[in-house]
Order: C-alpha cells, then structure tokens, then sequence
C-alpha cells in the first residue's frame, strides 16, 4: 500500500512539475527560446506575491490575480526588448542571454531581499488539511488544488491556442515566421504575447511552489528549472500535454525512489529523466498535442 | 498604350546585394493599375530577389520602392502587407500544422477592407469547402498553390506578387492556376509576377520585364517581342541593358 501511495503522491505532484514546465514548452515551442531564467522568473512570482499580499492583504490564493498580469506584462516587454534582441542575432545568444537574465536575478535577489527562506502560508484553513482515502493513503488538498490548476491551465492554453485568434496566429508564428510577415502579422509582437503567457505560467508555479513548500533566492535554477527541463524532456518537447506527463512521470520516479530510501529522490527522477533521453529522445507524447 | 495617373508601384534603380554578390543592379520598372506584369529570366537573374525586395524581405542597399506615391523602402514586410503589397512566396509556405482554414484565416487577420472573403475564396475552388479542416500538409502541390493565393486574396491586396506559381507543379496544374488569374484580376487587382515559364509569361502579362544576372534586358509588351527578341534578352545574346522597344518603356505609357 505504501507504493501505491508513492504513486499517487507522484502523480499529484506531477502537476506542479507541469505549471514548471508549460511556460518553458510554451517558450521553445513558439520563438525556439529556452529560457534558462524560467526557473528564476517563477521565483520572482513568488517573491511578488509575497510582497503583494504584505502591502495590499490580499488572501494568498487570490495574490495570482495581480502577480499573474504583472509577470505577464514582464514577459511582453523582456521579450520585445532583452529577448527579441539576442533572437535577431541568433538562437544561441538566447542562450547566453537567459543565463545571464538568470544569474542577475538570482544575485538581484540575494542582494536586495535575503538568503532566507520564504514561502506563501495558507494558514489554517481547508486547503492545508488532507482527505483520508484509508490508513495508509492521504491526499492534500493543497496538492489536488495544485494538480487541478496545472490541467486548467492547460485546457485553457490549449483552447487558446486552437480557437482563438491570436493563438492561431501564435502557432502560424511558430510555424514560418516569414510566412506570417506575409500575412501582415508583427512576429515579434506575437513572441511578445506567448512570452507573456509562459511568463503568468511561471508566476503561478511559483505561488504554488510557495504554498506547497519554500523557496529562496536559488530554488529557480536548483529546483525549477530542472525539474520543468526533466518534464519536458519526457514528455517531449513543445508538446502542451506532454509536460503533464512529463511532470507526472518525473513524480512518480521521484516519489518510488523516495520510497527506496529517502536520499533516492531526486536520483531517481534524474535516472527515469537519462532514460527517456537515451531510449525516446523525442519524449513520451511527441509532436500533435500542441494543437 | 497609354495610362494616366501615377504609377501604383514604383521601382527606382534597385540594387540589392546577397553579401558581396550583386543580386539587382539599379533595376527600375513602373506597373500601373490593373497590369500583369512579369519579370522572367533564367535561374540566378534576380527575379525572385526583386519580387522579395518589393515585399520587404530584403533589404535594398540603393534605390527606392514607392507604393501609391509614397515611399515604402523602409517598412516592414507586414507593415507593407497590410498596406496591401501581398506576397504568395515561392514554395507556398503554407502553415502546415494549421488546417486549410486556418491558413486562409491567418491570411485575413489583418485584412484591408474589401470583396475576398474566405467565402468568396470558397467560391473560386469550390474543393476547398469540404476539406477546409484538413491540414494542408496532404494535399497536392497544386492545392497547396491554391491555398496559398487563397490566403494571399483574402488579405485583400491592391497588388498581388506571385513567385514561381508554375515550381515543382505539373503544366496541366499550371494551366488551370493560371486559367483563374482572368477571374482574380476582375477584382482591380494589379498582378507583379515571376515566372520561369516564359510562354506562360507571354500568354497572361501585359507587360514583360526581362533580367539576366541582376539587370534589365529588355522591358515591354508580350505584343512587341518577337521570341527572337526574347531569347536574345533572356540569354544575354543582346547588349545587356539595351532596350529593345524605347517607343513602349513604362516612361512612355505614364505620359
């Protein structure tokens, strides 16, 4: 019974490694960027709310509703600027310029916050207790919120992307660039709104990373960054539903090595992570979901 | 033939350079409302780099493009789009993970005010009705040529610039693409053209502008050129630069 709990423990977390990674898919998949700050950005989402709810008093499971806009307008403007400027060199210097965007805010927030730790307490309400299936098996609640969010987030993405106007004219972006510019579309202004969405994405991961557990200035290259890179991989890069699977599958490694011996976990998510790379290096669900 | 008015598009002595090579050099060319006007020339002549250049995917290094009196040198490819310089690009560049429709509403999304609709384009390939979910990835060069200018015509473009409509597609196919162009053009469209096929050029262009390695060889009407004439301009047998016809250059026809 116990791995059968690892399991589901797994797959509940698994939907906080995909809020990690849709935004970083989303990113790749439109502009070819990986943004090596995504980890970062989502922490400083984290860092907003809990300076948002301080000054305003806002409950922290409404903190999204002004964070979510304001890392949004971020993501429009550093990819119209910082972004748009290194992608008209090439599609390395992106590299080079979200590791560096990276390493500023990480120093920016050592330098001008602190080094402690922070995180976004719910407090005591019904969100921070647990359904008991039986002896063995709880559910939080906070972690089935979190899982029902990232497939919201997803499902809303995913009609965004296949019914709307600008979601139409992201994927013909994605598609040919030139071919666009044909039809009158402004890429860089389309790379500004997909960088906007992957940006309110990583805010809301970083809320909920904050109300799962903490995080300091570093958790968004040790901790998110990896794990939204992991749950790409697996589940196959640019692929919307495939970070869910990704994430899930990255869980649930994580949550049976645990199981083997605490110092386990992580391994063995990186060791299931090595796998997918060696034996379906194109990931679990390839191509067709972004659509 | 004489036209009043000030020409719709203007070409002042382009030259545009790929690197070091010299792709045009000063090319210069007038097309009034409502012409067919082709550029032909062997492969490498700079046909396809001048139509590119029009549509701001290159960037001249001298001359001018002046659309409806004014200059449009410096826009942006789709600043010019929706100014109505609408390109079907060499190749289709259909968006292929978007269905059939998709890729027409693509080509509307900034359309200027006018008659295409996507229904009307429906009208005009009456095939594309029943396979506008299908991705255009399956479908036959030759619909893929339709669907193109499909998603071109619903932009509602003032000049239309067709590169290389004839590539890669079977002359059958070609005769019936071009068979449409009548029934395009009664809409007031101005058509710039580029096209290896130079029969087929003859056939539909109202005026013929010929290129050999970046420079006119030759400028006028299809009714005025003798093949002979032709060849000679597209091979380079006549003095390059020489105007074959001076009573019928573009200056003639504007005054």
């Amino acid at each position: 019974m116990a791995w059968v709990n690892a399991i589901i423990q797994g797959i509940l977390i698994g939907g906080l490694y995909a809020l990690f990674a849709c935004g970083l898919s989303l990113m790749f998949g439109v502009m070819k960027v990986v943004n090596l700050a995504h980890g970062d950005l989502a922490v400083v989402g984290g860092y907003v709310a809990v300076g948002v709810i301080a000054v305003t008093h806002v409950p922290v499971l409404a903190s999204f509703l002004i964070v979510v806009p304001l890392m949004a307008i971020l993501g429009y403007v550093l990819q119209r600027t910082v972004i748009q400027t290194a992608l008209n060199r090439s599609i390395l210097t992106t590299l080079l310029v979200t590791f560096g965007l990276s390493v500023v805010i990480e120093n920016g927030l050592l330098q001008f916050i602190n080094a402690g730790s922070h995180s976004l307490g719910v407090g005591n309400s019904i969100i921070t207790g647990s359904f008991k299936v039986n002896s063995q098996i709880q559910l939080a609640y906070l972690l089935l919120l979190i899982f029902g969010v990232a497939v919201v987030v997803l499902l809303g993405l995913q009609y965004f992307l296949s019914r709307s106007k600008y979601g139409r004219m992201i994927r013909a972006v994605a598609d040919d660039q030139e071919a666009a510019q044909l039809s009158g579309i402004n890429y860089r202004h389309v790379f500004g709104i997909a960088a906007a969405i992957a940006f309110g994405t990583a805010a809301l991961a970083g809320i909920a990373y904050g109300m799962y557990t903490q995080f300091s200035p570093t958790t968004g290259t040790d901790t998110i960054l990896l794990f939204a890179f992991a749950a790409v991989v697996i589940g196959g890069l640019g692929s919307l539903w495939g970070t869910l699977v990704g994430g899930i599958v990255l869980g649930v490694a994580q949550q049976i090595g645990a199981q083997i011996s605490a110092s386990d976990q992580l391994l063995a998510g990186y060791i299931v992570f090595l796998a997918v790379l060696v034996v379906r290096p194109q990931g679990l669900v390839a191509r067709g979901a972004r659509t | 033939m004489t036209v009043n008015g000030t020409p719709l598009l203007e070409v002042g002595e382009l030259t545009v350079h790929h690197g070091q090579l010299k792709a045009l050099d000063r090319v210069s060319f007038r097309v009034f409302l409502g012409e067919v006007y082709a550029l032909i020339g062997a492969n490498g002549a700079g046909k396809s780099t001048l139509l590119r250049t029009i549509a701001g995917l290159h960037h001249p290094t001298e001359g001018t493009i002046r659309y409806d009196g004014k200059d449009v040198t410096g826009l942006r490819p789709e600043r010019r789009a929706t100014a109505g310089i609408v390109m079907v690009p060499e190749g289709r560049r259909l968006f292929p993970s978007l269905t059939l429709e998709e890729n027409l509403q693509v080509g509307a999304s900034y359309a200027r005010a006018g008659e295409w609709t996507i229904e009307r384009v429906y009208e005009l390939f009456p095939w594309m009705r029943e396979r506008r979910r299908q991705r255009t990835e399956q479908m036959s060069g030759g619909e893929q040529q339709s669907v193109a200018i499909g998603r071109a015509l619903v932009a509602n473009p003032r000049i239309l610039l067709l590169d290389e409509l004839s590539l890669g597609l079977a002359p059958v196919v070609v005769q019936r693409i071009y068979a449409m162009l009548p029934q395009i053009l009664g809409t007031g469209l101005t058509v710039v053209l580029v096209e290896q096929d130079v029969s087929q050029a003859l056939r539909v262009a109202s005026h013929i502008h010929c290129l050999l390695e970046g420079r006119t060889t030759l400028q006028g009407t299809p009714a005025d050129a003798t093949a002979a004439e032709v060849e000679a301009a597209y091979f380079g047998l006549a003095t390059a630069g020489e105007d074959l016809w001076p009573g019928s250059t573009p200056s003639s026809r504007a005054s």
